[in-house]
């Protein structure tokens, strides 16, 4: 299975499993990594599960929907390599993707 | 803080309550009880992604087994709860066991509000409500079956959308003048219609179902008169909130469990959030929600209250449903006679609706316009006051509309 790491605002790392076709954001709640809320369940409804991409990997993901795009708009922590990682869909591709949990998703 | 927390049901707001209890710093036992035969899951996804077969079941679960191991929190499922002892405070099981509690939550959630009219027992009615209701569907859900589906709400449009887009011949019985009355305003539901028509469902609005016929099986739906020849039927008229346990111990209710803004009910050891409440909303009208962030908001404020840092619970609710490739997202309620303004024009498939009350938004629709949506429940949020002719003008940015 691909894994993927994601590292908390104080620095601490979990590299976890994520069943292909699975989002980033369901991998994350799986292996109960903390600080992805993910309200809605991964509906691209809500931006609770906000997370900044490791520069290196910004080309390996596809495009932003209008919708996601407009979503990280309005988060109020986005930064350019923001992503909705409900959105993200994992593959072999995205084997190590690194990942970057913001201070708070409200 | 120590001491036994029970929760009953085992949905979204339960589960919630055990991760805010933790994170609050709650270390006493934690014990939450289902019905169901499976852990706490999204039930969202069950009449959209899961029905339509994308969505594995795994999916739904709304934690791993590890969640509930590391905090600590005893699932017990398949069970029932039958009885609140309030002096007490013990909790009995219908398997004979009796648990005591410090504070007990109720989060029993809803049932399906079920017809009565005629041939309503026949094999092949069927609700949406859990799982084992979709399973159910699932095995039906064949290209060319005809559908017919009472109730032209949340639940029955978004199975329409599944069945059109799976091939089969779906009719929609709807008793009121308009799709989804109780959720939308007049422009959106005449706008779903079109879209529903134009995938090629049929939709007859003031018709009420009579009764069902079939040997054995249902056979037809006799609505407005006439027999409409069906293989299927799904019911989605609406869920009623189990609250017997709380009113057989003598807890206020109607129609939901009462509690205060705190989630707690008359009684200071029990408390109560999701699906089954009643409350007084942030406007100061007592309202019962049916929405995932209720149950999420709402346990939250339990939670907090529980562990003695009651807070006012006021987030705007909100709301999403997906029908084909429509994204519809409600933040705040509607409440007529509020001002309606469109922004966007309907034929692009993607407006939103506001709604001013004495000129403060106070409710938003958005279809396909995050922007709107996301900025409306933040106006909401803070009560903002604005011109309707500025929330009219696209050529204004959503993101300059709390700006004078």
């Amino acid at each position: 299975m691909p894994k993927i790491t994601f590292i908390q605002p104080d620095g601490a790392e979990q590299t976890v499993e994520v069943v292909a076709g699975w989002s980033v954001m369901e991998g994350a709640v799986r292996s109960l990594v903390p600080g992805i809320d993910a309200d809605c369940g991964g509906a691209c409804a809500c931006a609770t599960c906000h997370v900044y991409v490791d520069p290196a990997w910004l080309a390996a993901l596809p495009a932003k929907s209008e919708m996601e795009e407009t979503m990280l708009d309005f988060a109020q922590t986005a930064a350019p390599n923001s992503r909705l990682s409900c959105q993200l869909r994992v593959t072999s591709d995205l084997d190590g993707l690194i990942v970057r949990v913001p201070i708070a998703q409200h | 803080m120590s001491g036994q927390i029970v929760i009953v049901g085992a949905g979204q707001a339960g589960v919630q309550a055990v991760q805010s209890l933790r994170s609050e710093g709650f270390s006493g036992a934690i014990t939450m009880i289902g019905d169901e035969a499976y852990p706490p899951y999204q039930r969202p996804p069950l009449s959209k992604a899961y029905l339509l077969g994308t969505f594995a079941r795994e999916r739904l679960f709304l934690k791993p087994a590890a969640f509930y191991r590391e905090a600590g929190c005893d699932l017990i499922l398949n069970a029932r709860v039958d009885k609140i002892d309030r002096a007490a405070k013990t909790v009995s099981l219908q398997d004979g066991r009796t648990l005591a509690y410090d504070k007990l939550l109720l989060a029993t959630g809803t049932r399906v509000r079920r017809l009565a009219c005629p041939g309503a027992g026949l094999p092949g009615v069927q609700y949406l409500r859990d799982i084992a209701d979709v399973d159910g569907l699932q095995d039906g859900f064949k290209s060319g079956i005809r559908l017919a589906i009472v109730g032209g709400g949340y639940i029955g449009l978004e199975v329409a959308a599944v069945g059109a887009k799976r091939g089969l011949d779906v009719t929609v019985f709807e008793a009121a003048d308009r799709l989804m009355a109780r959720a939308v305003s007049q422009p959106v539901s005449d706008f779903y219609a079109a879209e529903h028509t134009r995938s090629g469902v049929k939709l007859n609005l003031n018709t009420g179902v009579e009764s069902f016929e079939g040997n054995n099986k249902i056979e037809a739906v006799v609505a407005g008169g006439t027999a409409h020849p069906a293989d299927m039927v799904l019911v989605g008229i609406g869920v009623v909130p189990n609250d017997m346990l709380a009113r057989e111990s003598g807890l206020p209710c109607q129609d939901g469990i009462i509690v205060d803004r705190n989630a707690m009910t008359s009684d200071p050891s029990i408390f109560a959030a999701g699906d089954c409440t009643r409350h007084h909303g942030r406007e100061g009208i007592e309202i019962r929600l049916e929405c995932v962030q209720n149950a999420i908001d709402q346990a939250k404020h339990a939670a907090l209250a529980m562990v003695g840092r009651a807070k006012i619970y006021s987030e705007v609710p909100w709301f999403w449903s997906d029908q084909y490739d429509l994204k519809l997202q409600i933040a705040g309620l509607a409440r007529p006679p509020d001002r309606l303004v469109l922004r966007g024009d309907p034929a692009s498939r993607k407006f939103a609706v506001f709604h001013l009350r004495d000129g403060v938004v106070a409710a938003v629709e958005a279809i396909n316009a995050a922007p709107e949506y996301l900025t409306g429940r933040k106006l909401i949020a803070d009560g903002a006051k604005v011109p309707p002719e500025k929330l009219a003008d696209l050529s204004i940015p959503m993101k300059q509309m709390a700006q004078d």
